[in-house]
């Protein structure tokens, strides 16, 4: 498999493998940090509200450790606990609805021809976290083009794996499973939808979504399912697990807006994973130059 | 022996403040420490209000009165714990940011309770003195009922700050409104579900902790 890193991204934005490794020097800056001995150290670093163009990636071990994957467990560290025997071979997912070429693929066979790039994407949490993550991968376009959806084809909706017996948070009530998402069939065929297949450069760690997720960073990352098994076109609006769950807390589109606060808490800012102070959150996650014409003449409030 | 007893729950008080000072500085608090030592001070305060409001029934049930020694220091402690829950969110959390702050309290319903919540205990803090007790008489059994509303204030708080998974609050909103109705068991009927082997019933107390 050929891997091309995309000409956007530059060698010095991802960290270098001993940064990560060196990762309790981290934790004791994270901790000092939370002391507030490091205040002074940090005030100098970056005045809180000052617009940022600082997108360090995150360290492997926090994106690694602290991720939402009920499927696994509810604690942050769950899915890092329960995920290492996951098996993700051999895999199949099943492409189905308004396409030409349905049928049930082996993930060989999916990413087969695919040219895996590196991106780093920024990640917003509807919690109010975030982090910047080099994610490997290649556009769902990509793939959606060889199955050729239909002129009815107007939605994609993605199907999370249901397998309790590997899945110990499937064995509870907490979501009706398996987890479904789904996407306007122009906001999969956008050039920034990224089906994931790896993380730093390596393969992609169960807790995050492996063998295949997809990522569309200028939503909130409940959008964006992990470990897939089904991808299905639609000409109706498919529906979405948490919109299920609380329709009046979690939209259809959750693009990231700081101006459209969920019921319970404010969205206007952030927590990046391993920074003191919270900061700004972007329009559209800070993708509004290339996403907004997606939303043009759409009222975000409604559509939130 | 009685104040070897006290300086020992006194030193249980202080355990969870001892495990997670150790793992800040060990660097065990994941990936948002801020968020894990809210969490964790949150929920020390609570489990030692829980902790304190189990105190009265339970004495009443056993008949043990020497339980009732140890209210006070476990209902202040379980303030310490909100008071840090709370310092830590407004000066670590939001690093002071008013204008955030403030809009938070007004606009978010969690916060709101939250905040009204540990308001609701500092005059509770306050007049928990021997001096107080004896000073407010009557008046002071009926302030101190309002425990209650800050207990189940606290849980309400943190039901509405998580996203899907209920049970723990759920767990502590249960035992309150539990011993909550148990305070509504009529004095008579105690004496019929204490075990009869008990030591003969100490008159009741007339201690400040009653």
């Amino acid at each position: 498999m050929l891997i091309r890193r995309a000409p956007d991204v530059k060698p010095s934005e991802i960290t270098p493998e001993p940064v990560y490794l060196d990762r309790r020097a981290f934790c004791a800056a994270a901790s000092a940090a939370a002391l507030g001995l490091a205040v002074p150290a940090a005030l100098r670093a970056r005045a809180p509200g000052r617009a940022t163009d600082d997108d360090k990636p995150t360290s492997y071990e926090n994106i690694t450790h602290y991720n939402n994957y009920y499927e696994f467990g509810t604690g942050k560290e769950d899915p890092s606990d329960n995920a290492g025997a996951f098996r993700t071979r051999p895999w199949k997912v099943e492409v189905a609805g308004e396409i030409a070429k349905p049928g049930h693929y082996d993930l060989d066979d999916l990413l087969h021809g695919q040219t895996v790039e590196e991106r780093v994407y920024r990640h917003r949490c509807v919690e109010g976290w975030s982090m910047v993550i080099p994610w490997s991968g290649f556009p769902l376009r990509n793939l959606i083009n060889r199955f050729q959806p239909t002129s009815r084809a107007r939605f994609v909706e993605f199907t999370t794996v249901y397998d309790p017996s590997q899945m110990p948070g499937q064995r509870g009530g907490v979501l009706p499973w398996p987890y479904v998402e789904g996407l306007r069939l122009d906001e999969a065929l956008h050039p920034l939808t990224l089906v994931v297949t790896g993380l730093y450069g390596r393969a992609l760690p169960n807790q995050n979504g492996a063998p295949l997720r997809i990522h569309v960073p200028w939503k909130y990352g409940f959008k964006s399912a992990k470990a897939l098994v089904r991808i299905r076109f639609a000409a109706d609006q498919p529906a979405n697990t948490w919109n299920v769950v609380a329709p009046n807390e979690y939209g259809f589109y959750a693009n990231v807006n700081p101006t459209v606060d969920h019921p319970r808490w404010s969205q206007a800012r952030e927590r990046r994973i391993g920074e003191f102070f919270r900061r700004p959150t972007l329009m559209f996650n800070g993708y509004g130059d290339q996403v907004a014409s997606l939303y043009a003449g759409m009222d975000l409030r409604r559509n939130f | 022996m009685r104040k070897a007893a006290k300086v020992g729950v006194f030193l249980a008080c202080l355990i969870p403040l001892a495990l997670l000072l150790a793992d800040l500085l060990g660097g065990r608090l994941g990936a948002d420490p801020i968020r894990a030592t809210e969490l964790r001070t949150g929920q020390a305060g609570l489990i030692l209000l829980v902790v304190t409001l189990a105190i009265t029934p339970a004495r009443r049930f056993t008949g043990w009165n020497w339980l009732g020694g140890y209210r006070r220091m476990l209902g202040l402690f379980a303030f310490g714990y909100i008071c840090l829950h709370f310092l830590d969110w407004l000066g670590v959390d939001q690093f002071f940011a008013l204008k955030y702050i403030w809009k938070d309290i007004v606009k978010r319903p969690y916060i709101t309770v939250g905040f009204a919540s540990f308001l609701l205990m500092i005059p509770l803090a306050i007049t928990s003195s021997s001096r107080m007790v004896r000073r407010l008489g009557k008046r002071w059994a009926q302030l101190h009922a309002l425990v209650y509303v800050a207990a189940l204030g606290g849980i309400i708080h943190f039901v509405w700050e998580v996203k899907a998974d209920l049970g723990e609050p759920t767990t502590y909103g249960l035992i309150v409104v539990a011993l909550l109705m148990l305070r509504f068991v009529p004095r008579e009927a105690l004496g019929l579900l204490r075990p009869v082997t008990t030591a003969p019933r100490a008159p009741r107390s007339v201690s400040p902790t009653a």
